[in-house]
């Protein structure tokens, strides 16, 4: 168990030199000098991280010990990345920071039993969608590009649908680890087709609803597409059965067509996508910039802080929008190139590949299916966002989890992670102990 | 559920594989493609935030330079030229909406400072950002003023001036002239002035025919093809019957039987049409290729903006295998096209014995920390004729101007070596359709024993002969350039 944590603190001495690093390069370009500021920062960050570590160590000693160093690098990575658009935005993103690790103890300490979660599951599902609503209510609600995404209260604004994420991955763990059995055994063939027992397509149809729901009510593409990908990846686990999902796409694609057929907003995002060219200085110029910003990239970047983000001279343009959020993984490919690019889509994979194992360690049904639909959302929001700034699907705007600026982003996945880390500390620990189990569970002599 | 969890994982892998695979499209497979593209202001907006190189004429007067303005990620850098319209050609303008031209565009990559890959992720780590190399160009600022002035007050033309030795570009100068700081501002009035052509830089796309002075090309592939001696008479009648039309000389003249000395001098036309003749046209063409003729100038300035010289049926160029009349071509007629650029290179591959360099405006590349990175190493482009045809053309050549067409190019205590040119171009529409317009010619070199410097001068749409308004033009720039040594 101590071995384990002895691996997680190695593991953050690269973060903080990444991090020192990268300060000390943004430094170096803008200032024409290495300031002794960006090893404070670095300091600073490496402090925290160890703090959190000691935490870890006291109340999750078996936890997985490389998924709190990976997140420690995108974190450290973002830092870098949004210091170098603006330095308040940075500070902002260090508060949220501080506020998401206060939340990810909170959580530790709190739900070690995380079951508990099972028996509200209802309450968590439906205040999950009502925190949706949010943005559409008049005074609090913010309409961002035409989607209604978040909630200004005071001084607070957040995002709802960050959350929203994990308390629908929390539902339908539960509702499918109770259920998978009867939706196996009671699935029919018709017409050659694999599908669910009639009573448990409708909480699918639920789903299905809350998704196309998300997409015209709050016009929100890129959290539908998010959702109900991790749902059918949930589904698909949880059943084994590949038709479930293929039945689940075909539902979403018609649903998605059928709105971007009669829907202006979501129309207008396909049209976009497909052709940007068609008015490159209106709709089309976001992705378009995102795309020229990383042909100029090439294999090894521009160097940090190289890159143009506003039009010289013209009192702030942007050159490229929304270069601290939506787009920031077009400058990461503008300064970092392919390869920088490449190495941070390979932290994503190797947090995703730490997710799964902790759902195949973790030996009760809820457990593994949290797991999964927890890693799964993560990782398709990842897709989601990088895959929009490349046009592989259309732009919407998702943050790029642990990298963009957001503080409703850094909270909820710090809270996600959490969930992990208790997930993987007790199915380590029962694993770590298997003749300790055989008791419990009685000796066969 | 396990079994699941790893299909489900591997799908993951292929997702991420496709958004590595659209990255490394657009970074790298795509992105030449990208950067061309007419909604991509980029590459214009990074070109503005580097400090491009100066552009010096030899004795360090600035011809370009660039002005910083802003600050932090909002400075940019723009282009100016503080001697104005002086020299407008052929150094160009840079600026990021109009795009380059001529010499700025040829160094551009040495004036931003073009890296390796290699070079420039050491710079990232070092913190410097790219900067611009200065050039120091061959031009003789005094000679390019008097040239200029020379042009404005003679007439729309050109003037080249060419070191044989070395094959520098001492002079290019072009009217009418352009100040390069009103790019920005009206490049479409100077694009669209037909009259004027101010962008035309008439030194290197100015195709006119080269009239008499292409005699001594012609003379120069009699004597080395072995057709003729200095000491070879040919009879040179006031006429002569060539394809059906006759050939005179001014005024049907009858000089009798005479040989080159005499017949150079007096600019006999039955004496080349008769040689060029004997010649055949294969060695003509040899001849002319050698000199440059047939192909585009090996100068640094863009192909599109340097013509060829050559016979001309309507946009092609003939070869020795097409029909010619060779007995007005070997006087320059014909359908005989030459840029001033080309006819300095004839003057200069005979003052340097026979040995053609090839023409350059630059001289030497320093790097921001004032290291000459590189510099100019003079090279032969061609050896049209051997250093004893060299020196018998050369003495033909002092005597037109001593005694001949081109007195009006003498300076006193120099030998000088040239040859006239008027060619007739009535009805050019270019001239607004006059009768009596010519295009007039002087190009040469001095001293002729020893030459420092070869020049043509040209002047369009003009009722005057070269000699009475090219080789003034002539002789005030090489005196120009004689006393600067």
């Amino acid at each position: 168990m101590t071995a384990a944590r002895n691996r997680e603190l190695l593991a953050l001495v690269p973060v903080a030199v990444l991090l020192t690093a990268g300060f000390a390069g943004v430094f170096a370009q803008e200032n024409a000098q290495l300031g002794n500021l960006s090893l404070i920062y670095g300091a600073y960050f490496l402090a925290i991280c160890i703090a959190t570590h000691i935490f870890l160590r006291i109340r999750l000693p078996n936890a997985d010990p490389y998924l709190f160093p990976l997140m420690a690098t995108l974190t450290a990575f973002g830092f870098v990345m949004i210091y170098r658009i603006d330095e308040t935005l940075a500070r902002d993103q260090a508060n949220w920071f501080v506020l998401g690790l206060i939340l990810f103890a909170l959580t530790i300490y709190f739900l070690r039993d995380y079951e508990v979660l099972e028996r509200y599951r209802y309450t968590i599902a439906i205040g999950g969608l009502l925190v949706l609503l949010a943005p559409r209510l008049p005074g609090i609600g913010q309409q961002v590009n035409g989607a209604y995404l978040g909630v200004k209260i005071g001084p607070l604004a957040f995002q709802p649908a960050e959350f929203t994420k994990l308390a629908i991955v929390v539902f339908l763990a539960s509702y499918l680890r109770e259920h998978r059995e009867v939706m196996i055994v009671g699935a029919r063939r018709v017409l050659g087709v694999t599908l669910p027992p009639l009573k448990h397509f409708g909480p699918m149809l639920v789903v299905w609803g809350a998704s196309m729901f998300m997409l015209v009510f709050i016009r929100d593409l890129g959290s539908s597409l998010m959702f109900f990908a991790a749902f059918l990846a949930l589904l698909y686990v949880a059943t084994g059965r590949f038709s479930f999902v293929v039945i689940g796409m075909a539902m979403f694609f018609l649903g998605a067509w059928f709105f971007a057929a009669t829907v202006p907003h979501v129309h207008d995002r396909v049209e976009i996508w497909l052709h940007p060219y068609n008015d490159p200085a209106g709709n089309g110029y976001q992705i378009l910039q995102s795309i020229f910003a990383q042909a100029d990239g090439g294999l090894f970047g521009k160097g940090f802080g190289q890159a143009l983000i506003t039009v010289p001279g013209s009192g702030g343009t942007a050159l490229l929008p929304a270069a601290q959020t939506d787009t920031i993984y077009s400058l990461i490919v503008n300064e970092l190139g392919l390869f920088g690019a490449c190495g941070v889509i390979l932290v994503y994979l190797l947090i995703t590949a730490r997710g799964f194992k902790v759902a195949l360690l973790a030996s009760d049904g809820f457990s593994k299916l949290l797991a999964v639909g927890l890693t799964s959302v993560f990782a398709i929001q990842a897709f989601v966002i990088i895959g929009g700034v490349t046009r592989v699907i259309p732009l919407t705007g998702v943050t790029l989890p642990f990298i963009s600026y957001g503080g409703s982003s850094i909270v909820a996945n710090f809270v996600l992670l959490a969930l992990l880390l208790l997930i993987s500390d007790r199915a380590r620990r029962e694993a770590a102990e298997p003749a300790g189990r055989m008791a419990a569970l009685g000796s066969p002599a | 559920m396990n079994r699941q969890i790893v299909k489900l994982f591997a799908f993951i892998v292929v997702l991420f594989g496709v958004l590595v695979g659209f990255t490394s499209y657009w970074s790298v497979f795509d992105a030449k493609a990208l950067k061309e593209k007419e909604a991509n202001k980029r590459p214009l907006l990074e070109a503005q935030q580097i400090r491009r190189g100066r552009i010096l004429a030899a004795d360090g007067t600035v011809i370009a330079k660039s002005i910083g303005k802003g600050k932090g990620s909002e400075k940019r850098y723009v282009r100016r030229y503080p001697e104005g319209s002086l020299f407008g050609h052929p150094i160009g303008y840079s600026f990021v909406r109009q795009g380059d031209s001529e010499f700025e565009q040829f160094h551009n990559e040495e004036l931003v400072g073009e890296e390796s890959e290699f070079e420039s992720i050491l710079d990232q780590i070092l913190g410097h950002s790219q900067e611009g190399n200065d050039i120091v160009t061959n031009i003789d600022t005094e000679a390019q003023r008097v040239a200029l002035a020379d042009l404005e007050e003679a007439g729309f033309g050109a003037v080249v001036a060419i070191e044989p030795s070395t094959g520098e570009i001492k002079v290019m100068v072009s009217n009418a002239p352009y100040d390069p700081n009103r790019v920005p501002y009206e490049l479409n009035k100077l694009n669209t002035n037909k009259i004027e052509t101010p962008l035309l830089n008439r030194a290197t796309q100015g195709l006119y025919p080269p009239g008499s002075t292409f005699k001594v090309v012609t003379a120069a592939a009699g004597l080395e093809s072995g057709t003729i001696t200095p000491e070879t008479t040919i009879n040179a009648p006031g006429s002569l019957e060539v394809e059906g039309t006759p050939l005179n000389n001014d005024f049907n003249e009858d000089f009798g039987p005479i040989a080159l000395d005499t017949a150079l001098t007096n600019s006999v036309n039955t004496w080349f049409g008769q040689l060029g003749q004997q010649v055949g046209q294969d060695q003509l063409f040899e001849t002319m290729e050698k000199f440059g003729f047939n192909s585009t100038p090996a100068i640094d300035l863009p192909s599109d903006e340097v013509y060829d010289s050559g016979v001309y049926e309507e946009e092609h160029l003939l070869h020795r295998n097409d029909p010619v009349d060779l007995a007005r071509l070997a006087i320059g007629q014909e359908r005989l096209l030459a840029t001033p650029l080309q006819i300095a290179e004839v003057a200069a591959a005979i003052a340097n014995g026979g040995k053609l360099m090839k023409p350059q405006i630059w001289n030497r590349v320093i790097d921001p920390d004032g290291r000459v990175v590189d510099k100019l190493d003079p090279s032969v482009y061609s050896e049209p004729v051997s250093g004893q045809t060299a020196e018998e053309l050369t003495t033909a050549m002092e005597g037109v101007v001593s005694e001949g067409t081109g007195t009006n190019a003498a300076i006193s205590g120099v030998a000088v070596a040239g040859k006239t040119g008027t060619a007739e171009t009535p009805g050019n529409e270019a001239c607004g359709g006059g009768e009596n317009e010519n295009q007039a010619w002087f190009m040469g070199f001095v001293p002729a024993d020893e030459p420092k410097i070869a020049i043509a001068a040209s002047v369009e749409c003009t009722e005057q002969f070269g000699n009475d308004i090219a080789a003034p033009i002539f002789r005030d720039v090489a005196e120009t350039i004689l006393n600067g040594e």
